[in-house]
């Protein structure tokens, strides 16, 4: 049910946007965002976006589980 | 961009990480998590295969279908029998009442994926719509914005949304005479999305927000583990991709505006203080339930189903006699065995 699903703005017209699921596109509410732009990417929730997603801080933990794996490799 | 959070070597890298905190504490650790699409991952990865046996991960009252009562199902399926349109989630329709469900009540019902699509619905007809909200924290903000655009006059909601830290306390607070122990919570990633972390700083227990990856899970439960052999009680966030601190505010003040918090009554739970939504009276024109004069009392039905045990935390699916003999998906006695993210339906399908 809370189910969230990450996908990318290609279309903005005021409260309303279109998301694109990799080939599949679809219409959703803006209302609960701010500052959406063609190219954002966006948590999808029952038709609505309920968060934009950041870059930098998906590579960041990406990072640490990198650094993590750097570590067990010095210790084993 | 999900890939990477399923890589293989991380995981084992996690899961060792895992096994060394929970050595460290060198006594049982049981970690609740409450989201149907954390136990999805969790099933369907085998997360639990990579951790150790002394180290417990179950699902609390974490799926908004499993834990609406009786009594409101039979209310939804009373208004189909009049001949009122009932739009709602998918995973509602076949949750059993206490005579049917709203899939074989005959009525005119619809599965909705949004919000949107109910009160569509109602502009193409001229006869009474009502859209069943059920949900957490992630679902309610939607049906917010619903109620704050102008809608059509047969159109109306049944409101069932429920909110989660206060079921995380009513089930902290009774720790000791239920016997059930909570060393941890990982937190619902997109329940926090929308209220941030700050509501759970009350509990003096260790709790990570963490995302729906099998990587995610296993390094929101290493933190947690952590904490518990270092001794802290701290709120992390493993998932800040997507949450922040405060949260989604404009969501939560459009909840603010729209909606009273009142006492409500879960399946498997008495009334839990403080623990759901209500139609604010100011737009009392479009509460099903006061248009129709909903009664949502639940009748008590013995069934054996031991659901209400199983979203305590208390059991676990196969713990119950009916799991996969009696109940299963297509002939569901329980709510947890119907909805897509009830732990009995989760673990049916991954035996």
């Amino acid at each position: 049910m809370c189910l969230a699903i990450p996908a990318e703005v290609i279309k903005v017209e005021g409260n309303k946007g279109v998301v694109d699921y990799g080939g599949l596109e679809q219409e959703i509410n803006l209302d609960l965002v701010e500052d959406v732009h063609p190219g954002d990417y966006v948590l999808i929730h029952v038709g609505f976006a309920i968060e934009k997603l950041s870059k930098e801080a998906a590579l960041e933990t990406l990072a640490i589980f990198k650094e993590l794996e750097e570590l067990e490799q010095e210790n084993a | 961009m999900n890939v990477d959070y399923r890589d293989h070597q991380t995981a084992l890298t996690l899961s060792k990480k895992i096994g060394e905190q929970v050595r460290k504490h060198g006594k049982e650790i049981k970690i609740m998590h409450v989201c149907g699409t954390h136990e999805a991952s969790i099933t369907r990865f085998g997360v639990r295969s990579l951790l150790p046996d002394n180290l417990k991960v179950v699902m609390g009252p974490g799926c908004p279908v499993c834990i609406t009562p009786q009594g409101e199902i039979d209310a939804a399926i009373k208004m189909a029998k009049d001949g009122i349109t009932v739009a709602t989630y998918g995973d509602l329709m076949r949750v059993p009442g206490t005579d049917g469900s709203l899939a074989d009540s005959g009525g005119d019902v619809h599965i909705v994926g949004s919000v949107t699509h109910a009160i569509e619905l109602a502009n193409k007809t001229s006869g009474d719509v009502v859209f069943v909200a059920v949900g957490f924290e992630t679902t309610a903000p939607t049906t917010s914005v619903a109620l704050l655009q102008t809608l059509p006059s047969n159109f109306s909601i049944m409101c069932s949304h429920r909110l989660i830290p206060p079921a995380l306390r009513w089930l902290l607070e009774r720790v000791s005479e239920s016997g059930a122990q909570i060393d941890g919570f990982l937190l619902p990633g997109h329940v926090c999305t929308i209220i941030g972390l700050r509501p759970f700083e009350e509990f003096s227990v260790p709790q990570v927000v963490a995302g729906f990856e099998p990587n995610d899970v296993l390094y929101g439960l290493y933190l947690i583990v952590k904490q518990i052999a270092n001794g802290e009680n701290k709120v992390e966030n493993a998932y800040p991709r997507v949450v922040h601190y405060e949260g989604n505010v404009k969501a939560q003040a459009l909840m603010r505006r729209t909606f009273d918090v009142v006492d409500l009554e879960w399946r498997g739970f008495p009334v839990i203080p403080q623990s759901g939504y209500a139609i604010k009276h100011a737009f009392a024109s479009y509460d099903a339930q006061l248009r129709y004069s909903l009664d949502f009392t639940s009748r008590e039905v013995k069934t054996g189903c031991i659901c209400n045990l199983v979203l305590q935390g208390l059991r676990v699916p196969t713990d119950c006699k009916l799991f996969a003999k009696v109940c299963a998906p297509h002939k569901a006695v329980g709510p947890c065995m119907v909805s897509g993210e009830g732990a009995c339906n989760i673990w049916y399908k991954n035996r």
